[in-house]
């Protein structure tokens, strides 16, 4: 019984100190996105909120990851999780929820959970997050996964995210995780006046341009278009 | 020795055959690029070899039909186990950026792809090395069955999937091991050998462990991840391997360039993947063209806005979605060309009623064409050519495509579509919009440079430019474009909250307004192009962006060295997708390549002992690594000049690789008939041959364009027999120095004789990625001119080896 005990508290420090140390990780990836946040746009004002970086200091991107993968959780790379999807890079990530530019009480839609970390994300800084997935082992793992995080505000559910969520429309901000040949007529239906809706268009891995759609409140639509980085494309501008 | 012949034939039909075979392999479960790159470091094997052979020649030598036979065994077996093996590796060509893993795998795919070449190389190295006599008759039968080795390849892809050509493929060396073992002195351990890997081949054990294991990043392994996707068909070809795949419950909806304010959705679609990714669609139709009103609301239905019941010619179909826009909207004809068969007999037949028997249409003809080779010969004036998104969107990101050659997008293409547009007619390109501008822009330099060298004065009056926030459309008018016609540009865009980029007149408040960018790139970039500093904007922009043209047909190359540093700085901060990763692969295989040949050719060779006159190594070495040089850059550069003559990329490949390769073959046998008469004359063989090479490549360079465009109208056949009659003379010239060269080391310094083969081998290797790498700086004619230049050094270096007499004294 006694080596039981010990063996216990042996795996228990272990684990204590293995989540010191994802801490400490999670740290200094928020310092180095604060960095570049800062040093891109160039200005006083930091690219990315301080609520968005907290909420990135809290959410444990390690428990989202596969095991295989948790030793890189918190360097600033996107991963593969299987069946042919990534988890963003969390520069991205960061980049892409700022944009949204949501409140407390916002009520958010998902298309692409994915690993459940965006989901998560956003879950510390709204009221209430509705998240699609159409690829069944990933939306199962995300549900188990964010439900033994102990989020309470993300409901996902597996199917179809073209047409959206309607029951639970309209929304104050969408995130769509990836690109695809057109933005779906039904999610513009879905977005709130004054809402907007965030798109990140390239390769997996390989992140070309942010795509921010903004719904005026007389429902017309804008989008903007943003380099994830300052990127001047002729040389002697800045 | 009868038998050696046959065999040898066999052996190196095989490994051209698996070489063109894992090239279509790894293009599906990989990438072209990266496909390029593992085949590039696999054929060291060819060197490799040639270093095996000289550390153990006595041994070998000794049981010269033994090796054989078991190297053309090991071939067989290697094929097939390699293959298998190298679908296990998990490389992900896209994670390389973030992950030096990937490295590692990439190394583990050169290695085991680089085993079965080396035991196809040992057989013909060990042919040379031990039956010096016969070297012509052995080289002629090496490139006779190398010509028929891709030809059979091609023909088995066209009725196989590649796994099940490979067990077609992997008997030839089977039956090279099987008559060289009848006399071998091992007889029986290798019969045992042989009859087990048969059985296993009949029992079928290494089928099951063959199948294509595609990357899940590519597009058709995301599709099918989707729940309740299903594969509806699948088709193979050497053009590549089509995939429909059904999605009922998450439908396929493929629109690109879909405009934010439309309310219409596509209907129900199929999705089509060419090589698992570069999806196309098609659409269901029923005869209710309401249900394809999403197709006015797309940017590639621009040019409709301007034309009444227009003429329409199509460059590349698909699955049929470009000539559904164009009967949406009541276009009066269209002639739909698609060069691959399989896609169209999709459309036509298989999925007929699902696509409203579109290609039934009275106003429908498809033609199986390549797009050019199409125009160049028809004599049709049309009122619009509509050339749509031929590739897919990731694809075009990742800069995957760079290595491509494309003739589709050229100065000398956009002047070919203007000719064949009516007074008052339309060319309309789509593109994917890249950010910053890659493609679209260097669209509208070449665009702009054809009108200039048509003698039009101002370009930008027929030019029109729109974006939605993914694709763009250029419009090309032949004629200016008029008031009317401008106000319909500008409300068709407005309607649709596209941006317009250009049209004559345009301001900057006319820019920028829907789909906002940092800065209004595409007008800026055109408005720069069109103007009198253009060559300065392209040299300063960071992309390469200046005209494509036939020579340098790579119009998705977009690489610029200086920009490198930048973006390799800004990935961590999302700026991974500017770097353009082709062209890096591209380098990256050279220097491996030299690398990796230095380890495996020069170290060796420094570390054995030089049984040859002083001065042989190093003349015969460089006069070998030279002709290997040479002879596949006319070959490469060639293969790119008649795929425009041939209206085929792969016609091309399968006429001048094997036309090269067997003429090459009977001037090697008749390369001793060459040496004796000048052997009587006192002149130098090898001066002789490079004269007719040098004299035969320069009066093509001059009169192939004249011959292409006066029999561009015949038919195929014909025009693949007059390929064939203008490659043979150049062939058969370009196949006398090497055999000569192993002539002359067997007489003078037979130890030689593997280095030969080894570094001819290397050399190769390196040739075929340089020789692209000089096309996309320089263009292929340079790379024909600097062919002719090596082979002068060549036979210069020739006539200052050792003579005969005196060395064979010597030894």
């Amino acid at each position: 019984m006694r080596v039981l005990a010990a063996i216990l508290l042996f795996v228990s420090v272990l684990a204590l100190a293995d989540d010191g140390n994802y801490t400490a990780a999670r740290a200094a990836m928020v310092e180095e996105l604060w960095l570049y946040a800062k040093f891109v746009d160039d200005a006083d004002e930091a690219r990315i909120s301080k609520a968005v970086m907290a909420s990135m200091n809290t959410v444990k991107r390690h428990e989202l990851v596969p095991r295989s993968e948790r030793r890189y959780a918190y360097e600033n790379r996107p991963l593969p999780i299987g069946y042919g999807q990534t988890i963003s890079q969390p520069y991205i990530v960061a980049l892409m929820t700022q944009l949204i530019d949501v409140d407390a009480d916002d009520v958010v839609l998902e298309v692409g959970t994915g690993s459940g970390y965006q989901a998560a994300i956003l879950a510390e800084l709204v009221g209430h997050v509705y998240s699609i997935e159409i690829i069944p082992a990933l939306a199962i793992r995300a549900k188990q996964d964010l439900e033994r995080l102990g989020y309470k505000n993300i409901i996902t559910k597996l199917g179809d995210g073209y047409y959206g969520w309607e029951e639970h429309a309209p929304f104050d901000a969408i995130i769509v995780t990836a690109a695809a040949s057109h933005v779906p007529p039904p999610l513009i239906d879905q977005l709130k006046p004054g809402g907007r809706m965030v798109i990140p268009v390239g390769e997996r891995f390989m992140t070309q341009t942010l795509l921010l759609l903004e719904k005026t409140e007389k429902g017309e639509v804008i989008s903007r278009q943003h380099g994830a980085v300052r990127f001047v494309p002729l040389t002697g501008e800045h | 020795m009868r038998r050696l012949f046959p065999a040898t034939l066999l052996v190196s039909a095989g490994a051209i055959g698996y070489e063109l075979l894992l090239m279509r392999a790894l293009s599906i479960v990989q990438w072209h690029h990266f496909a390029y790159m593992i085949i590039s470091l696999a054929l060291l094997g060819y060197g490799a070899s040639g270093t095996f052979i000289a550390l153990f020649k006595p041994q070998l030598e000794a049981r010269f039909e033994a090796a054989f036979s078991t190297g053309a065994l090991l071939f067989s077996i290697t094929m097939v186990l390699c293959f298998a093996l190298g679908q296990r590796v998990p490389f992900n060509a896209l994670e390389m950026v973030w992950n030096s893993r990937q490295f590692a795998y990439l190394s583990l795919l050169y290695l085991l792809y680089f085993v079965p070449f080396f035991f196809a190389a040992c057989c013909i190295g060990l042919a040379f090395t031990c039956r010096r006599r016969d070297i012509s008759r052995i080289y002629f039968f090496d490139l006779l069955g190398a010509g028929l080795g891709a030809v059979l390849v091609i023909g088995l892809l066209f009725v196989l999937i590649p796994q099940n050509a490979l067990l077609m493929l992997m008997t030839l060396p089977l039956i090279a091991s099987l008559l060289m073992g009848i006399p071998s002195t091992a007889r029986n351990p290798l019969m045992l050998a042989q009859v087990v890997w048969l059985a296993l081949l009949i029992g079928g054990i290494p089928q099951n462990q063959l199948g294509l294991r595609v990357s899940e990043y590519k597009g058709l392994s995301q599709a099918l991840q989707v729940v309740d996707s299903r594969v509806l068909s699948v088709a193979s070809s050497p053009l590549g391997l089509i995939t429909v795949v059904e999605s009922p419950t998450v439908p396929v909806r493929y629109a690109p360039g879909l405009s934010f304010a439309t309310r219409h959705i596509p209907p129900q679609q199929l999705a089509v993947f060419t090589d698992a990714d570069s999806i196309s669609a098609i659409t269901r139709f029923h005869g209710d063209f309401e249900s394809l009103a999403y197709l006015g609301d797309i940017s590639a239905a621009l040019p409709y806005t301007l034309l009444d019941g227009p003429d329409v010619l199509v460059l590349g179909a698909g699955g049929g979605a470009d000539v559904l826009l164009a009967l949406y909207h009541g276009a009066n004809s269209v002639d739909a060309v698609e060069l691959n068969p399989q896609m169209t007999e999709l459309v036509r037949d298989t999925y007929a009623a699902f696509a409203g028997y579109v290609y039934d249409d009275p106003r429908v003809r498809v033609h199986t064409r390549e797009a050019r080779g199409f125009v160049a010969q028809s004599n049709a004036t049309y009122d619009l050519i509509h050339i749509g998104l031929l590739d897919s969107f990731g694809a075009s990101g990742a800069g995957v495509q760079s290595l491509n050659e494309s003739y589709i997008y050229t100065v000398e293409a956009i002047r070919n579509y203007l000719g064949n547009t009516a007074p008052g007619g339309l060319l309309a390109i789509t593109r994917w919009l890249k950010l910053p501008p890659r493609d679209s822009l260097k669209l509208v330099a070449t665009t702009v440079d054809a009108l200039e060298l048509m003698g039009v004065s101002d370009p930008g009056k027929q030019l029109a430019l729109i974006r939605s926030w993914n694709t763009s459309t250029l419009l090309v008018k032949n004629g200016a474009f008029t008031a009317e016609d401008i106000s319909s540009i500008r409300e068709f865009a407005r309607a649709r909250s596209f941006d317009t980029a250009w049209f004559p007149g345009i301001q900057a408040v006319d820019t920028n307004r829907f789909n906002r960018l940092d800065m209004p790139y595409l007008y800026e970039g055109t408005t720069a192009l069109l103007g009198e500093r253009a060559a300065d904007y392209i040299e300063r922009y960071k992309f390469y962006i200046a005209p494509a043209t036939d020579d340098r047909p790579y119009y998705f190359h977009f690489f610029k060295w200086a920009t490198l540093p930048e973006v390799i700085a800004l990935r961590k901060q999302g700026g991974a997708g500017l770097i353009e990763w082709g062209y890096l692969v591209l380098i990256a295989t050279l220097l491996q390549a030299i690398i990796a040949g230095l380890v495996l050719i020069l170290v060796p060779l420094a570390r054995i002992s030089r049984n040859w006159p002083a001065r042989t190594g190093l003349h015969m070495g460089a006069y070998f690594l030279l002709l290997g040089f040479a002879f596949l850059f006319i070959e490469m550069a060639f293969i790119q000049k008649f795929i425009l003559f041939l209206s085929h990329p792969l016609y091309s490949v399968a006429v001048v690789l094997s036309g090269f390769l067997i003429f090459a073959g009977l001037g090697s046998a008749w390369s001793e008939h060459l040496a004796r008469k000048c052997e009587a004359r006192k002149l130098s063989p090898v001066v002789i041959a490079a004269g007719g090479i040098a004299l035969l490549a320069l009066l093509y360079l001059f009169l192939l364009p004249f011959i292409f465009q006066r029999f561009i109208g015949n038919s195929d056949p014909v025009r693949i027999i007059m390929s064939m009659a203008l490659i043979a003379p150049l062939a058969f010239a370009m196949g006398l120095p090497f055999p000569l060269g192993l002539k002359h080391a067997a007489e003078t310094a037979p130890d030689f004789i593997p280095w030969a083969w080894g570094i001819n081998g290397y050399a190769s290797v390196m040739s075929a990625v340089l020789a692209t790498l000089l096309a996309i700086e320089f263009g292929f004619t340079f790379v024909i001119l600097l062919a002719l230049l090596v082979y002068a050094i060549a036979a210069a270096l020739f006539t200052m080896l050792p003579a005969r007499r005196e060395s064979t004294a010597a030894v």
